[in-house]
């Protein structure tokens, strides 16, 4: 049992509020990502959880048990930072060994729980080795390794793969995932890097400016966002946002664009005051006869199996991602067809999603 | 503008060889992307270009002229690297201008101005002209960076990943505005980075390099859907080609000689087993949003497969998959075309 609960979780420092009162539950075996920009307070929210810095206000509750005012040592649960640093005299045995022959654990198990943690880790073959030749992703597979002989209740990872290549992170983001799989130890995971947040999250919490603007799966994150913001920092490249005018009631179907009516998903709450913004991913651009928006091909970025192509329109710079098959050319003039069954709808003044009949197939709505 | 021509290129630093017998040919106008990991020679590669490193053996040619023992001023290049370093006590008009009021070439101050002009337009800097260079914000440092050396009409430009500082949103936008900027100019760029998406979206031709060599040339198509080894076809393409041993496809028509069968993403067709007996099974899903890998496992082996996310298969599911269009690779990891 090692769920953790966060109630109205606030932090301060100075007259600067790091975190701004959030609430979130992370279930028992669980992997949530804390995602954000830098400054967003996904690390300071990190470290109250793990007990490295005390919250102003608010409540932790780990396993059932409060424990917001307890020693990190107290709390059972291990933390994995971005620089990992190993004992280099030491051998990997001795490096992840060192947790539990600091505390006095018994010998037998020790080796026990040490082979354990190298089997699952697959680096049983380097267990005598020195730590000072190994590769950054052997390293890296150390020091987690130290974080797991503990058996802890709880990770928290700070940026781990911060420090490591493109190439390399997409094959760590893997190894950890299927690491968690095996574990299934509940864990909360900070980033910056959202396709690292949806590739391994089961829940997501996307931060700014100290809140929480969104807390769900990674899909329901990308299919409905909550807020302008959740919609422009998640997706590469992001969610088009194309500004329009009402009025716009509950129950509407279509708005007005320079080039006609555009259908969206039924509305199911009257909006608040104009200008409105209407949230469209790549994917669902696609080039047809007739469609509402007008423009001209102003680049194509090959990307293999498929090609996002800019198109500077009379609404704004749209980006469509399309299958490389289809031919396109530079300064082509085309028209553009909005999928109407994926459309997001904002106010953009208070940044908010309407509520719409998108949410129905969510079976409600949610942030 | 000119061509720039490498023959056999060689340097050694010490125990390693950085560069070995590199030949390319850059025509004038063209854009070529030089990628591979860190510590594949691409920077000295551009550095022995510029002049900045000697050559041991080979030759650089630019312009049509040798310039292999020329000294790095008069080899008429622009070098622009990863951090940015303004003058922080000038505007970014002066910034800009910097490079055009050198005392070896100064430019009339109209043309001076007109150039400035130019560039900062096609930079979307028009507007911060007058600002202080520590005013900016680090892409709009970036983008003062890239004008100091645009507003040059060298023979080449040299890029070493110009835009890897900065956070993946500008990196978009810089990328496609780089690219229009050089074929507006005209400019002939050779362009260093480890990132293949900057590689595919804005290269003419990548080279692709390992261990000092230059071992494939081409359009960013040929290079993805025809690669020449295992190396190759692992350096283009998120999520990475599969590659497996020939041992797992026993049913595969393959030529004689192949060790390894290499398959993208997208071209493996994948469905439910009707019946059981099979060894694939869904190991995982990763939702990227708009599409979904499956990470399936193939006898203790993963296979990460382009999945739509409608396609309704679950962690479990016993699957059949067949594969589209695959590739053959020998012993040496060499293709082995079929």
């Amino acid at each position: 049992m090692a769920e953790i609960r966060v109630e109205n979780l606030r932090k301060a420092f100075g007259t600067f509020e790091a975190v701004k009162g959030s609430t979130f539950t992370v279930a028992d075996g669980e992997f949530c990502c804390l995602l954000g920009p830098s400054g967003c307070g996904k690390t300071t929210t990190l470290r109250m959880i793990a007990g490295l810095e005390l919250p102003t206000e608010g409540r932790i509750v780990l396993g059932g048990e409060d424990v917001t005012f307890k020693r990190a040592s107290e709390r059972d649960i291990a933390m994995v930072f971005q620089l990992f640093a190993l004992y280099p005299h030491m051998s990997v045995r001795k490096n992840i060994a060192y947790p539990l022959a600091n505390v006095g654990t018994p010998k037998g198990e020790i080796v026990r729980r040490v082979e354990e943690a190298a089997r699952i880790l697959q680096i049983t073959h380097l267990l005598e080795r020195s730590v000072s030749g190994l590769s950054g992703g052997d390293r890296q597979r150390v020091a987690l390794g130290r974080s797991i002989v503990r058996e802890p209740k709880a990770f928290m990872m700070d940026e781990p793969l911060g420090a490591l290549d493109s190439e390399f992170r997409e094959v760590m983001c893997r190894e950890l995932r299927a690491l968690h799989n095996r574990l299934k130890a509940t864990t909360v995971y900070v980033t910056h890097d959202q396709l690292e947040a949806m590739a391994m999250a089961d829940k997501i919490a996307v931060m700014n400016k100290g809140a929480i603007e969104q807390y769900a799966a990674p899909q329901e994150i990308y299919d409905r966002p909550a807020t302008l913001f959740v919609a422009d920092f998640i997706g590469s490249p992001a969610m088009n946002l194309i500004e329009f005018s009402g009025p716009l009631a509950a129950g509407a179907q279509e708005v007005a664009l320079p080039n006609g009516g555009q259908r969206i998903p039924e509305l199911r709450e009257p909006a608040g005051s104009q200008p409105y913004l209407m949230g469209v991913r790549p994917e669902h651009v696609q080039l047809a006869e007739e469609g509402p928006v007008r423009g001209e091909i102003f680049g194509i970025e090959y990307l293999g199996t498929t090609q996002i192509v800019t198109i500077k329109t009379d609404v704004g710079t749209v980006r469509a991602r399309m299958s490389s098959d289809v031919r396109v050319s530079e300064r082509e003039k085309v028209t553009l067809r909005l999928a109407p069954e994926k459309l997001s709808i904002f106010e953009r003044d208070s940044g908010r999603a309407l509520r719409s009949a998108l949410n129905d197939r969510a079976g409600g709505g949610r942030g | 503008m000119a061509e720039v021509v490498l023959k056999g290129l060689c340097k050694r630093f010490k125990d390693v060889e950085a560069v070995r017998d590199l030949s390319l040919s850059i025509r004038d106008g063209e854009f070529v992307v030089l990628l591979g990991p860190t510590g594949a020679g691409k920077t000295t590669t551009l550095r022995l270009i510029a002049g900045l490193e000697t050559v041991d053996t080979g030759s650089v040619c630019i312009g049509g002229n040798d310039m292999t023992k020329a000294p790095p001023a008069e080899r008429d290049v622009a070098f622009v690297f990863q951090q940015y370093s303004l003058y922080p006590h000038l505007s970014v008009f002066d910034n800009l201008a910097f490079p055009l009021r050198s005392p070896l070439r100064p430019a009339p101050d109209e043309e001076v101005k007109a150039r400035v002009t130019e560039i900062a337009r096609l930079l979307h800097i028009d507007d911060k002209l007058g600002d202080w260079a520590t005013r900016l914000s680090g892409g709009q440092m970036q983008r003062v960076a890239l004008g100091r050396a645009l507003v040059r009409r060298p023979a080449i430009f040299l890029m070493d990943e110009p835009l890897s500082s900065l956070d993946a949103k500008l990196r978009g936008e810089l990328r496609l505005e780089l690219k229009h900027i050089q074929q507006d100019l005209g400019s002939t760029i050779l362009y260093v980075t480890h990132d293949q998406i900057e590689a595919m979206t804005m290269a003419n031709r990548i080279g692709v390099m390992d261990k000092g060599r230059l071992v494939q040339v081409g359009t960013p198509r040929e290079i993805y859907e025809d690669p020449c080894s295992t190396y190759v076809a692992a350096r283009l393409g998120s999520p990475t080609i599969n590659l497996l041993p020939r041992t797992y496809f026993e049913a595969l028509a393959a030529p004689s000689g192949t060790a390894t069968v290499g398959f993208r993403t997208e071209h493996l067709d994948i469905r439910k087993a009707l019946n059981g007996g099979q060894s694939a099974r869904v190991a995982w899903i990763e939702h990227l949003g708009d599409r979904n890998h499956l990470h399936i496992d193939l006898g203790g082996k993963d296979i990460a497969v382009l999945a739509d996310p409608a396609a309704g298969l679950a962690v479990g599911d016993a699957v059949e998959i067949e594969l589209k269009r695959p590739l053959f690779f020998d012993a040496t990891g060499s293709r082995i075309p079929s």
